[in-house]
Order: C-alpha cells, then structure tokens, then sequence
C-alpha cells in the first residue's frame, strides 16, 4: 500500500499537469472587462490538484495517512484473480456489445459469471442468461423506445424479426 | 454439411419473408428499426419543440410503422448532434433535426472536419424570423428609443443570447455595426433561459425567435422593436422591419430535417414523402402560422442550392463578426 | 378561494375510476423506470405520447403526474438498494441509505425515503398552491450573481462530506469540477479540454457517467474483493410488524432531516437552474449540521436518508413552478409536457396560469393525488425489493453490472460513454483503495456546469468587477453566507490546532 499510495500521487499529478496544458489551450487569465477567459477555470483548478497531490505526497512522507502507513500489498493474489476475472469479464463484456449486440454480450457476460465465477447450476446460469436479455429488449425497445447497439450486420435477422414483434 | 447448412439458411430466410406482411414487399422501403430522431439543441428550446411537435404530428395519424425516437444533442452548438449522426452507423434510420448552426458550426469547427454536403435533404418545414426584444418596464417602445438608450450608456447595455456565433449574436452584431451600438453580449445555454432572464429584468434586451417570447409578449412583459425578417410579420403588424429602415438584411433561422451521410436514396424518398405528408398537415399549417414560421418549401435539389448559399452567407457574416 | 375550489376539482377529477387506474399504472411504471440506473421520468415520458391519443388530454396530465412522482420516489430505491444514485438526486441518499441496507436495515431506509419523499411533495404542493404567482417573481428575480452564489453555498455542504484526508477529498472535488468543464466552454463557443484528442470529449462528461463508472463499476469491484466474492445478505424478510416498526422508527429519527429537506428543497427548487441536486446536497448538510448526532451521518442515519429524499422530491414539484408560472421548461420531463401543451392547443408563458387555471390547477391536483398513490404503491414494493437484495450476492452482482452498462447506455446511447464508464469504474477501484472519497467529485460533476457559467455571466455582467456578488441585494447575503460556512471549518482546524486541548473532534 505504502508504494502504491505515492505512485497513484504521482499518476495523478501528472494528469493533473496534462489537465492545467490542455485547459491553457484556451485564455487562463482574467481579462480585464470581460472576467475570466474559458481555460481559467479547468486550469486553476487542475493547479489545486497538483498542490493536492503535492500534500499526499507530504502526508506520505510523514506517514500520518492510512495507506502510508500500511504495509499490507495493494492487491494479494486472489484480489489480483478477482479483479482480473470480474474486471476482465466487464471489459470483454463491453467489447462484445459491438459485435453480438447488447442483448448478446449480456447473455454471454450473465452466462460466464453465473456459471463459472458463481458456480451456480448449468440449468439457473442458461435460463438468466437467456431470460435477462428477452426481458431486457422488451423493456428497453419495446416500452422505452431506446435503441440498443445491434452489433454487426450478421445480427440483423434476428433484429429485424424481434422488431416486427413489438411494433 | 456446408450446402445443407446454406440450404437452412436460405429457407430461413425465404420463410421470414413469406411471413413478413405484403404492404412492405409491396412497397419499396420502409424503416425496419426505431428511427434516431436527433435534435441540434437542447430541451425546450426553438427546435426542440418543433421536433416533438412533429413527432406528435406523426405519432397521431400513424405515419410510421416505426416511431421517431427524438435524442437532444445540443453540446458544443449542434457539433455533438453533427459527428454523431456523420458517424451514425445505420444511415437510413438516422435523421436530424437541424438550425442555422446547421451551416455556422461545421465553419467555425473546421477541426471536426464536417462537410453538410454530404448529409441527405429530407425536407424544409419552414424558417423562424427573429425579433427584437425588450422588457415593457424599459419603457423603450420604438427602435430609435433604444438606440438612443444604447449608446447613451456607452457599453453598459446588456443583451443575451445563446452564444458567440449563434443565430442570435450575428443578427446582434450586424444591428451594432449598422448603429454603432456597443452592446454588453451575455452568453446563455439556450433561447429558454434567455427569455426568462429578460423578464426577470436580469439583461435588457434580446433577439429571440417569436416562438420563444410569445407567451411573454402576450401577457404585456415583453415590447417587440424591430423584426429581421422580409416583410412585417403577421402576427405583429405594428412592428417595423430592418428593411424599412434602409438596411438590406434579413435572418431566418431554418428549420430543417436532413437525413445522415450514406442514406440510401429509397429511405431518402421515403423520408422526403414522411415530411412532406407532416408539412401539409393540419397541424403543422396551424403551427407555422401560430408561431410566425414562413413556409419556404423546398425540394431535395433545391435545398442542396440553399446549403450552398446559406453556407456562403454564413462566411461572410462570421468573417465580418471576427469569428 | 376559487383557487380551493379549482384544486378540489383537479382533484375529483383524478379519482375518477379511469384516471386512478391511469395513476397506479403510470406510478408503478414511474417507480420501475425512476429504480433503473440511468433511466428516469424523461424516458417514463416517453410511453406518455401515445397515451396522449388514447386519452383526453386531462388523463394524459394525470398520467404525467404520476410517472413523475413515481420516478421521484424511485430514485431512492436503486440508492439503497444497489448502491448506485439513478440520478443526480439521489446521491446524497447513498450517503445514509447505503450505510443502513449493509447493516441490514435496508427496510428502514426505504421506508424512510417513502415517507420523507411524501411529505416533502406534499408540503411543496401546499406552498404551490398557497403562494405559486408571488414565488414566481421571487424565481425570476435570481440572475447568474444569485444562481453562483447558491452554488457557492452547496459548495460549503461539501465540506463536511469528505473523509478524513483532507487533500484527498479537495483533490476530488476539482477533479469532478475540471470533469465537468469537458466538452465545449458556453461562454465563448470554443471546445475544451479534448483530451487526447479523442472527439468523443467533444460531447462532455454527464453526470451519470461518471456515477455510474464510480457506483456501479467501480463500488462493486471493492465490494467484491473485500468480501471475498462472497457478501452475506443480512437483510431479513419483510413482515407486516417489521414494516410497522420502521415506520414508527423512521418517523422518530428522521422527522427533522424531513422537516429541513421538505422546506428548504422547495425554496431552491423553484429557482431557475438550481434544481433538486443542490437542494438535496444543501438539506443534507443542513440536517448534519444542526443534529445533536453528527457523527452518525455517513454511518446510516435515518435523518440523513430523510433530508435529501424530503428535498429532491419538494424541488422536484418546485421546479415545475417556472413551467406552469413562466412557461419556462425547468427539467427535460418539463420541456417533453411543454411540447405537449403545444399540442393541446395551450400557449406556455406567463398566461397559463392566468388563463388556464382548469389545466394548472387540474395538475396541481392531480399532484397531490399522485403524490398518495404514490407513496402506498411504493410502500407495498418494498418487500419486492428487499427480496432483490436477498438474492445470491453472485446472481446480485452480475445483475447489477448488466443493469450499470445497459442503464448507462440508454442515457447517452454513445458506445464512448460506455468505455468512459469502465474506465472510471477501475479508476475509482483504485482510488478507493487508497481512501479517495469519490461522492465529492460525482456531486461536483452536476454542480460544475452550473457554477462556472454563472460566474463568469456574473462577471460580464459587471465588466470584470467581482463586487457583483456583494453588491446585489439578494447575492450578498447568501454569499456571505457560504463564505463563512467555507472557511469555518479552516478556522476551527487553526483554534484546534493552536489549543491542542483534549476534546476530540466528531
């Protein structure tokens, strides 16, 4: 925790400085007459983040924060597997959705995680991950006429079939 | 097993269209998805309402066999509305509302590298005159009252608008180069919150589309000076026009429907067809009227020629502005 | 007392058999959609259209009223519930409500927010109907030095949300302003802050996005690795005792953090731009301020799940008050009925009230009645949704990330978005770790593009001249107000500092 604490500081001071030279792209100063110009509020307030990141890092130095002082690691082994199993699985699951379409990245998303992370039985993992997005699709087009991605074009039968059904 | 699979498939699909209704086999095309209804502006505005209003029109003699689902995208004058539908990935069930901004941002954001030309002309329902406006507590009552009254408070005289090269602030600047008239221009995120701040006396004057400051004008808060318009409107025969006074000038707003880049011209047609059915409704004659609208209808051709020009104009006016 | 009599037919007409049906439908839609991250009223609307064909046009407004009440009641479910605010204002219910259904008290919270929400919509329709045309004029006469000022005031709310780092949650706060200066700056046109290079910045950062990556995504992920994947569900079966039990126990702890939210959401409800986030934020830290238990705020407070619940669903009547006074649109929802008033032959502005008095005052009355149906509908779902909560925490936690992602993208319909929510979801898992407080920065997000236009309107207002803010008569005092409660807390840290006597602090 010790090292990640100062090197999360760290990222973030540097972001903040990639905030304060986007934001000076535009005028930072006050003009006079006309108040503020349009990069004078992101950039002092990215410079506010930059001193903030300046006083973790003298928190850090003198130990008084929490995570400063632990010696436990950011993440132990199985932290690092679940984050990568259930962190990963939502990544996939969000690139899927351009491909098989919203309703199949959440069918293959609720069938991976309930079948595989949650070890529920085949039957319960098959019939949420098939119930789910039906239920979804009504709610979603059908009630609220918000259309969802429909992935690429091998989808479109399926699309079109379910759309004559609701309109 | 690849022929028996091909043989499947192809059965499938002779069976979905078997079962599809015959109206549509009948006729050419027809939309198959909810269609993407985007409008340049946020909610409540000008063409905010015109777009519900339309989609009410449509919804009401069932037009469509799919709704038009209406998605404000007013960020960054329109641009936000312009790259998503430029980039919108079922062109033949994405149409756009659109404004001047229309031809005004794609000029002044170059860097987003839109070209309007490429968008499909649907239909032209109408064109919004602008008016200008002030509080009846001013007491200002003619246009020669106010620029008196202007210029003898030396760039103290505070308008609002919705923006730096927003339809409101070209006709502002052009009436302040024509007057020598040095305005204190406030910028707000749309002609609503301009309207309101106008009859809470927090700014003194504004440009505003009648649509907008109708209510106003008829509960007595707000005295109309001066339309930018060909002819006097209508709706307000007693106010005079910048062409009387001997200025050849004249602004419209557009309010326009276009259709996004790579539309395929048998939704063009059937769009262009939707439109015009809406156009010559009832309602929408009523509407046009109600709210001071000119009609300047026009075909997919036409409207091409009048990008171009718009597009020029809108230069032009920009370049004189400094934008 | 034309008006009483007016409001009395509003209200028989909204309890004839038809229309009452139409509101508990309309009700329990509203609670489902106002319960989904992400989705809210607007998209309720959506289904109102065709309705309004089907219909004369006093069920459609009846209809309105009731989807709009039941999303407001809504709103605090998914809080409690999932942890994740479905909209801007019910973040300051996570605060409390959260807290408490971890405890396994999420019964009580919900029964809290029921009746708090309750009584906050009824006493903003009282005020309504009392003092609708002389609020009018004080709505109108707040311009951008007024509206800042405000803002400057929820600002000072702020202070006392944060943990105890305080550079951690400053730095939170800028980070949620600075995400929300993204996009386009209003005053001068010009686009900002395109990070990278990626046009997708172009559109901005909404609020949801960022709520949705923290909460949804990111919350879940700490949940998850610090339970071991494995969440007891404490959360016990709902019976009619027990619900008569919170209800007796949310009317003793949670009456003053009602009486606070009912009242003074209203009053910045009604203001132009303001809206219900700041009035739920600023009843918050009203009822945290003046509790003899302060320290039990953030550790599930029953007051602390009133207050802001009391305050977002007053506002959230008081916001109507430009629409029907001015003909001005407060919300999207109010825009969507104003188009429809078009259509229905009624001109929005000033006149409406005047001379329309069946329509307005046939809302008004149909508020009051949406606002009881509305509450014995949600009271009769809790058990359904605490039975939710009782699900397998591995059946739970997929659910609640398909519904993070599909929520997600049904308000910004933008694949961009999406990938903006992932990002910040292993973002704030992180900065979680490291005890960042992140409420600060989703609250800043909604408040940021309010404060900064208004500001600088302010200042061209007065060529460049800061005394503005002093000067007017209705700015100065709230001003001085929020300066004080601004650095109050940095004088008490120096006294503190410089006495170094024994008493600790709360």
């Amino acid at each position: 925790m010790r090292n990640g604490e100062i090197i999360t500081a760290g990222v973030l001071a540097l972001f903040s400085i990639y905030l304060m030279w986007e934001s000076a792209e535009l005028p930072i100063g006050y003009i006079p007459g006309r108040g503020p110009g349009g990069g004078f509020w992101p950039f002092w307030l990215s410079a506010i983040m930059l001193a903030c990141c300046g006083l973790i890092a003298f928190n850090w130095w003198r130990r008084t924060s929490p995570p400063s002082r632990s010696e436990e690691p950011f993440l132990d082994s199985y932290g690092w597997r679940m984050v990568a199993l259930v962190g990963g699985g939502v990544v996939v699951f969000v690139a899927l959705i351009n491909i098989i379409s919203m309703y199949g990245a959440i069918a293959v998303f609720l069938f991976y995680y309930l079948r595989f992370l949650g070890r529920h039985s085949w039957g319960l993992s098959i019939s949420l991950a098939v119930a789910t997005p039906l239920v979804f699709f009504f709610f979603f087009e059908g009630a609220m006429q918000i259309t969802m991605p429909s992935g690429m074009s091998f989808t479109d039968p399926v699309f079109d079939l379910l759309y004559e059904i609701i309109y | 097993m690849t022929v028996s699979k091909r043989v499947l498939l192809q059965l499938g699909c002779a069976a979905i269209v078997a079962l599809a209704p015959l109206p549509s086999v009948a006729q050419e095309w027809e939309p198959r998805r909810p269609i993407d209804f985007t409008i340049m502006a946020g909610p409540g505005g000008g063409a905010d309402q015109i777009a519900r209003f339309i989609q009410s029109v449509a919804e009401e003699y069932d037009m469509t066999n799919r709704p038009l689902v209406p998605s404000n995208r007013g960020g960054g004058s329109g641009a936000e509305a312009l790259i998503h539908v430029a980039n919108a990935s079922d062109p033949d069930h994405t149409i756009l509302v659109t404004l001047n901004s229309f031809f005004t941002t794609p000029l002044r954001q170059s860097e987003l590298g839109i070209d309007i030309q490429t968008f499909t002309p649907v239909a032209m329902m109408g064109v919004d005159p602008f008016v200008l406006w002030v509080h009846t507590e001013s007491g200002i009552t003619t246009f020669d009252q106010f620029v008196e009254q202007v210029q003898s408070m030396g760039g103290e005289f505070v308008m609002g608008g919705t923006g730096a090269g927003q339809e409101d602030s070209i006709v502002i600047a052009f009436m302040s180069a024509a007057y020598d008239l040095d305005i204190n221009y406030i910028p707000y995120d749309g002609g609503g919150a301009v309207a309101r701040d106008l009859a809470g006396q927090q700014i003194m004057a504004t440009v505003n589309n009648p649509a907008e400051a109708k209510g106003f004008y008829e509960a007595g808060d707000f005295v109309p000076l001066l339309a930018f318009s060909d002819e006097r409107l209508p709706a307000y025969p007693d106010v005079p026009t910048i062409r009387e006074l001997g200025h050849d000038f004249s602004y419209y707003n557009q309010r326009a429907v276009v259709g996004a880049p790579g539309m395929s011209d048998e939704a063009a047609a059937y769009y262009q067809d939707l439109f015009g059915r809406i156009y010559e409704s009832e309602e929408w004659q009523a509407y046009l009227e109600s709210e001071s609208l000119a009609p300047l209808w026009m075909d997919a051709d036409e409207q091409r020629a009048y990008w171009a020009t718009q597009v020029e104009n809108h230069r032009e006016l920009l370049e004189a502005l400094g934008e | 007392m034309e008006i009483l009599s007016l409001l009395g037919d509003g209200m028989l007409l909204a309890v004839q058999p038809q229309n009452l049906l139409l509101i508990v439908i309309g009700v329990t839609v509203g609670l489902f959609i106002g319960a989904m991250p992400g989705l809210g009223s607007v998209n309720g609307v959506a289904i109102l259209l065709p309705i309004t064909f089907l219909v004369p046009p006093s069920g459609a407004i009846i209809f309105l009223a009731a989807i709009y009440y039941g999303a407001m009641y809504g709103g605090a479910i998914s809080s409690v519930t999932l942890g994740i605010p479905g909209a801007s204002t019910a973040v300051a219910t996570t605060f409390d409500g959260r807290p408490l259904a971890r405890q396994g008290r999420a019964s009580l919270a919900l029964v809290t927010a029921a009746l708090a929400s309750f009584v906050g919509g009824t006493v903003a329709n009282v005020f309504f109907t009392a003092f609708a045309p002389l609020l009018a004029d004080v709505a109108l006469s707040f311009g951008p030095p007024e509206i800042f000022a405000l803002m400057l005031l929820a600002f000072a709310t702020f202070v006392g949300l944060g943990g105890d780092d305080i550079p951690k949650t400053i730095f939170s706060i800028c980070f949620g302003l600075v995400l929300g200066a993204i996009g386009f700056d209003q005053i001068s046109g010009a686009p900002r802050l395109v990070l990278f290079d990626i046009t997708g910045f172009l559109q901005g950062i909404g609020f949801l996005v960022l709520a949705i990556g923290v909460y949804g995504i990111g919350e879940m992920l700490w949940t998850i690795e610090q339970s071991r994947g494995d969440v007891e569900s404490t959360n016990p079966k709902m019976t009619m005792r027990g619900m008569a039990a919170d209800t007796a126990e949310a009317t003793r702890r949670g009456w003053k953090g009602t009486a606070i939210g009912s009242v003074l959401g209203f009053f910045v409800g009604i203001l132009p731009a303001a809206g219900a986030t700041p009035a739920s934020l600023m009843s918050y830290g009203v009822a945290k301020m003046v509790s003899r238990v302060p320290h039990e705020f953030g550790r599930g407070n029953p007051d602390g799940v009133a207050a802001p619940e009391a305050a977002n669903n007053s506002a959230s009547t008081g916001s109507m008050l430009p629409m029907l006074t001015l003909g001005i649109p407060g919300s999207p929802t109010t825009a969507i009925l104003l188009g429809g008033m078009v259509i229905w032959g009624l001109v929005p502005g000033p006149l409406l009230f005047v001379q329309e008095t069946e329509f307005v005052w046939g809302l008004i009355g149909s508020f009051y009645i949406s606002n009881v149906a509305a509450v014995l509908i949600n009271l009769a779902f809790i058990p359904v949704f605490i039975w939710m909560l009782r699900m397998p925490f591995t059946i739970l936690a997929p659910m609640i990330f398909v519904l993070s992602i599909a929520g997600g993208f049904a308000a910004t319909r933008d694949m961009f978005d999406i990938w903006l929510i992932v990002i910040f979801g292993l973002g704030a898992f992180v900065l979680r770790r490291f005890d960042y407080p992140l409420a600060p920065a989703v609250l800043a997000i909604v408040l940021g593009p309010i404060a900064e236009p208004t500001l600088r309107q302010s200042l061209l207002l007065s060529s460049g001249d800061p005394s503005i803010f002093f000067t007017r008569p209705v700015a100065a005092p709230i001003t001085i107000i929020a300066l004080i409660l601004l650095f109050l807390p940095a004088v008490k840290l120096l006294r503190r500092g410089r006495g170094k006597s024994g008493a600790e602090p709360s």
